[in-house]
């Protein structure tokens, strides 16, 4: 079938639509993990978000770790948030950010409280909210409502002439029936930047492009202390087949496809303004730019490997796709999309792009990707730097 | 079958996309560009995923896949040889 016209998902109170409906209990802090998973644990339904950081963070490390979280809950794949933190202040904060969506939020913070009190309170509001969130129904939006991003890994040369340009069909595809689209793993461009660049809708997005990737390229060369391999690319790149960064990057970069142009580029877990196809400056780690992915609002995840990735998101479908043939032998049930009859000219890149897209239809009309049913929740915050 | 892909008509590598390629077999290869098949015997066993040598490639040149240059051969590299992180290094870091 292809591309389709509308899909069944959530409608959020500030016009975006989410293909999941999670109630989620989202940690300020580290010091907190443990009382949002008790409250996880008292009420069914709902999925705390564990994380290791928050604490004596400062400058442009805060703001992202702000901007991160309230973007998590502020995602239209969320319907409700618990938050909790160790003190008030920080906890409104992220409160506030994701009440600006109309989504039912509350914060409570641990100090003059201690754990067992604050589960308790938590745990009535929770229950509130996943009775609310189950009792919301599907209803029907167009195309342009759905946001989709994408990142590769455990690449190797398969990727490159196969599961990636499936992606970069869909892609186009997609772009051309108006989404909003996301790419980003600036380290991972190395190679191809001037490809990217030359995609660049307006002047003025190639200098911003260029600026970014030339930024992330002199942090890498101020810390290397060698030539990077087995770093990028990575120990399993090389063991399947990948050389060098300037071969990843130009596999890579078939995820864009071939007629979509770059309309902006992003900070790490910045939301898009508009339609297109836009870049996020981020790591090219799996789990940490598909965090971010989902902090930009982006609702469904395109995800190609070679050697077989198994990642997934708390709150983000994530597809996976390989071209690889002995992936899709070994790791079946981390496949949610086999394109390796490409490689054999079993059927063409449209035709491939096409079954692609009925993965991705199916998987916002709520049909459960692998990574769901498997239960893989990776959610990994970018940091910047040191804390205070 | 296709045992191996290429890219673009200018690229010096392949990339082979079955298992199992021995040293010394008669590989068909698919270039994607052109839609045309391609013929090379291998020389060395070459695991899934792996490259090799498409044209006889001298030390201290230019390696081209995508149409691009994806690194320098450190090595001289027969035609038909695994091309790969022993004898290809990338220009970048």
């Amino acid at each position: 079938m292809g591309l389709q016209n509308t899909f069944w998902g959530y409608h959020r109170d500030n016009g975006r639509v989410g293909v999941r409906n999670h109630v989620i209990i989202l940690p300020v802090d580290d010091l907190s993990n443990a009382a949002c998973e008790a409250v996880a644990n008292n009420i069914k339904g709902t999925l705390a978000l564990p994380h290791p950081y928050g604490r004596l963070q400062f400058g442009a490390d805060l703001e992202l770790h702000f901007r991160t979280l309230i973007g998590t809950g502020a995602n239209p794949n969320v319907a409700a948030v618990i938050v909790i933190g160790i003190e008030p202040g920080w906890t409104q904060r992220v409160v506030d950010g994701i009440a600006a969506t109309g989504k039912p939020v509350s914060g409570f913070s641990i100090e003059l409280n201690g754990d067992i009190n604050t589960i308790a309170a938590a745990s009535r509001s929770a229950k509130e909210y996943v009775q609310y969130a189950s009792a919301l129904r599907r209803t029907e939006h167009p195309i342009t409502d759905l946001w989709v991003s994408t990142k590769c890994g455990e690449s190797d040369t398969t990727s490159g002439c196969g599961a990636n340009p499936t992606v970069g069909n869909a892609f186009d595809k997609l772009y051309a029936a108006g989404t909003t689209l996301l790419f980003g793993e600036t380290s991972e461009i190395t190679g191809g930047e001037q490809i990217v660049a030359a995609r660049a809708r307006t002047p003025e997005i190639r200098e911003q492009f260029l600026k970014t990737w030339n930024a992330y390229n002199d942090f890498i060369i101020a810390n290397k202390t060698n030539d990077l391999s087995e770093s990028q690319p990575t120990k399993g790149n090389i063991i399947g087949g990948l050389t060098t960064i300037e071969e990843k990057a130009l596999g890579n970069i078939q995820k864009i496809g071939k007629t979509c142009t770059v309309d902006g580029v992003l900070e790490p877990a910045e939301t898009p303004t508009g339609p297109g196809l836009w870049f996020m400056d981020s790591s090219s780690a799996a789990a940490e730019m598909v965090t971010l992915a989902a902090a930009g609002g982006f609702v469904v995840h395109f995800f190609p490997t070679g050697q077989g990735n198994v990642i997934g998101n708390p709150i983000l479908p994530v597809i996976k796709l390989t071209a690889n043939p002995r992936t899709v032998r070994t790791m079946r049930e981390h496949i949610d999309y086999d394109c390796s009859g490409l490689l054999q000219r079993e059927y063409n890149l449209d035709q491939a792009g096409n079954g692609l897209l009925d993965v991705l239809f199916d998987t916002a009309n709520g049909r459960l990707t692998d990574a769901e049913a498997l239960g893989h929740r990776e959610f990994v915050l970018t940091k910047l730097y040191r804390s205070a | 079958m296709v045992h191996f892909i290429v890219h673009n008509k200018q690229d010096t590598t392949g990339v082979v996309v079955v298992e199992g390629v021995e040293a010394g077999q008669e590989l068909t290869g698919w270039l994607i560009d052109t839609d045309e098949t391609l013929g090379i015997r291998v020389r060395d066993a070459i695991p899934i995923g792996h490259k090799l040598a498409l044209t006889e490639i001298t030390e201290g040149s230019d390696v081209i896949k995508y149409g691009e240059v994806i690194g320098r051969a450190v090595a001289a590299i027969p035609q038909g040889a695994h091309l790969h992180v022993h004898n290809v290094k990338t220009k970048r870091w």
